[in-house]
């Protein structure tokens, strides 16, 4: 827990010093860049959430480094969903801070301008637009300006449509751009759906469990693809299979009853007693 | 942007559209021929009271088209639509009420009958301006898509959805029956604005007024199916779908959801308003009874019929409706409401995208290749 505090006085101090350099003309602490000069993009402190006296969240504290892939486990109730909503801006924490690099507090933004800050959500269930084209999904998602009257008048300029066929030929689904989202497998869905973060160009991407209802070669296809993500974007993925995340995983973290149990290599945490303790519970066999 | 290229845009894969169009046309100019040139004695001739009740269908059918925007692309279930159509019809009424000058019962040069009966001694402040045509024309929008602003700002931002939000229209609209129906709220109470004797100094009585305000109609929802197409066609259209089917999604995506609705709504409210005033003129009154919930009700009943999310199916299923209740509130009239209902029912079971899908579904066959769809 050093560790923690450590990291949150660096920021604070991150803070002045950026204050100061503003003042001398060196450098500008833009509102809207997300300054990870000290390390992590993501900062989660002493986050609590409850709901009718149920501790969703209980103290949780936790940091994403800038570029890594990051996996989140947990028994069902750790506060794994709760954690990304709270992310997201679609639940407020009761108290506790969330940070976007050193600069930007998501408790004070919406959902959308978080979004548009560079955060980007996959959902447990697939989510995409049943009533669009896979191209126009993409559109949908397509980083631009998202007012209302700049919609009303905006066409793709070809710069655009390239990067949603890079994308397309990224995620596999060329050759059912045309199709209704829709019509997709459930696999396929959660393809698009990864698409739908990649043309935000987000630098958090908050999956949440990308390979549910996926066979074998899917799920070795999505665990490549979000690996090869890491690096120019810090990928962080829920995940239940185990196997999935012993695929992927350079650091995980264990979430239990809302807060932190234990983080580390897959090996470390497989070998933690009180994780074994929790997920083979107190129960005697 | 050039227009005959954006008008070609809009309709180029809109066979709907297109059709509705060139029956638009047709009927635009037949029907003030077989009226005006047709002697009354021919057969062919077609009788100002026709034209004046395909004027209304045609208003109807700009309110369907208005409600299909918000219900259809949106997933906004109003049922309380028909208040903006009454306040256009209002907006236009007062106008009609002050051109009316000193021809009026009691002679009051300034005052409408009504007031001179309640023995009011002057105009109220919310009176003045509408003795001019332009005022009262700007007030047929700004009047809907202000109290549409104000409803929705509340009602998107505090994430009202469903049925919870379609039952706030409806009291919407019953709140506003009521307060319409006081003398004091000073738009004519119970009996409403009537007696309107002329339009920009036309006589309302006069067969080529008539045809005028029927031309009118035609070209108010040729304009208005061309705005509605060019909305959702854009991006904003797409957005406000994806709104439709999955609001987080488009939330988490970075889209102000609230912002889309809002706007999509009050542009819906803005052409019922104009409906609304095309259809007061035409039949000559306004009474509170057009803020009745159930007028919202059948309105639903026609876009449900024509098929949602089409736009020309709403048209469609406007015109068919009230055809029908023409025809049976004469020849059955204690048949109709059984009848609507009946065709309610029948509808939401066995035709969910009413009789435009049944048309597309012929069409297409039983494989339905549907999945191939144009992307702008």
């Amino acid at each position: 827990m050093n560790g923690s505090v450590f990291k949150r006085v660096g920021r604070v101090l991150r803070g002045q010093r950026g204050a100061t350099n503003a003042a001398e003309g060196m450098h500008t602490a833009v509102p809207n860049e997300v300054d990870t000069t000290h390390g992590p993009i993501l900062y989660v402190e002493n986050v609590t959430v409850s709901f009718d006296g149920f501790k969703a969240l209980n103290n949780l504290t936790l940091y994403i480094d800038d570029g890594e892939l990051r996996c989140i486990i947990g028994p069902n109730g750790a506060g794994k969903t709760t954690m990304m909503d709270v992310i997201t801006g679609k639940t407020r924490p009761d108290t506790g801070q969330v940070f976007f690099g050193q600069t930007m507090d998501l408790t004070r933004m919406t959902e959308y301008q978080i979004a548009a800050a560079g955060i980007g959500r996959k959902f447990q269930k697939p989510t995409v637009f049943p009533e669009h084209s896979v191209f126009t999904n993409l559109e949908l998602a397509m980083r631009a300006d998202k007012r209302v009257w700049t919609s009303l008048t905006a066409r793709l300029s070809g710069e655009q449509r390239y990067r949603i066929d890079e994308v397309l030929m990224t995620n596999g689904l060329n050759d059912l751009r045309q199709l209704y989202a829709g019509q997709l497998s459930h696999g396929q869905k959660q393809w698009l759906e990864i698409g739908m973060l990649l043309v935000q160009s987000p630098r958090v991407l908050l999956v949440d469990e990308p390979v549910a209802g996926m066979t074998h070669q899917e799920m070795d296809q999505t665990g490549e693809l979000l690996t090869r993500l890491a690096g120019a974007h810090s990928v962080v993925v829920v995940e239940h299979d185990m196997e999935f995340v012993r695929s992927i995983a350079r650091k995980v973290t264990v979430l239990h009853e809302g807060s932190v149990l234990a983080e580390g290599s897959m090996d470390e945490v497989q070998n933690d007693a009180r994780v074994i303790e929790v997920y083979l519970g107190g129960a005697p066999c | 942007m050039n227009e005959q290229n954006l008008f070609k845009r809009l309709l180029a894969d809109d066979r709907g559209g297109q059709a509705l169009l060139a029956s638009l046309a047709v009927i635009a100019v037949a029907l003030p021929i077989l009226n005006l040139v047709v002697p009354a004695s021919s057969a062919l001739h077609v009788s100002t009271y026709t034209v004046a009740l395909f004027g209304k269908y045609l208003s109807y059918a700009l309110l369907a088209l208005a409600l299909d925007l918000v219900w259809g692309y949106c997933g906004i279930l109003s049922l309380g639509h028909a208040a903006f159509f009454a306040l256009g019809g209002y907006a236009i009424g007062m106008y009609l009420m002050r051109q009316i000058g000193d021809r009026g019962v009691y002679g009051n040069p300034n005052l409408p009958d009504f007031m001179v009966f309640l023995n009011w001694k002057e105009l109220p402040w919310y009176w003045h301006g509408f003795e001019h045509f332009w005022f009262a024309a700007l007030m047929v929008m700004l009047a809907p898509a202000l109290l549409a602003y104000l409803f929705g700002w509340f009602a998107f931002r505090s994430r009202v959805t469903g049925v919870y939000l379609s039952i706030i229209t409806q009291a919407l609209t019953y709140a506003l029956m009521l307060a319409f129906f006081r003398n004091e709220m000073g738009f004519g109470g119970n009996n409403g604005l009537t007696d309107f004797k002329d339009i920009l100094g036309y006589s309302l009585q006069s067969n080529a007024t008539r045809i005028g305000l029927f031309l009118a109609s035609v070209l108010a929802l040729a304009l208005g199916y061309l705005a509605a197409r060019y909305v959702v066609c854009s991006k904003l259209g797409r957005v406000v779908v994806a709104v439709r089917d999955a609001e987080d999604r488009a939330r988490f995506i970075g889209y102000k959801t609230e912002s889309y609705k809002l706007w999509i709504f009050v542009f819906s409210a803005v052409l019922a308003g104009i409906a609304g005033a095309l259809y007061v003129p035409q039949v000559g009154i306004i009474n509170p009874g057009e803020f009745s919930p159930l007028n919202s009700i059948e309105l639903v009943i026609w876009v449900a019929v024509g098929g949602r999310g089409t736009l020309y199916g709403a048209i469609a299923g406007a015109i068919l409706v009230n055809y029908a209740k023409t025809y049976f509130t004469g020849a059955l009239p204690d048949v109709w409401l059984f009848a609507l209902g009946a065709l309610f029912v029948l509808v939401t079971l066995f035709l969910p995208r009413g009789i435009v899908g049944l048309l597309r579904r012929r069409r297409m066959g039983k494989t339905a290749p549907t999945n191939l769809v144009n992307s702008l």
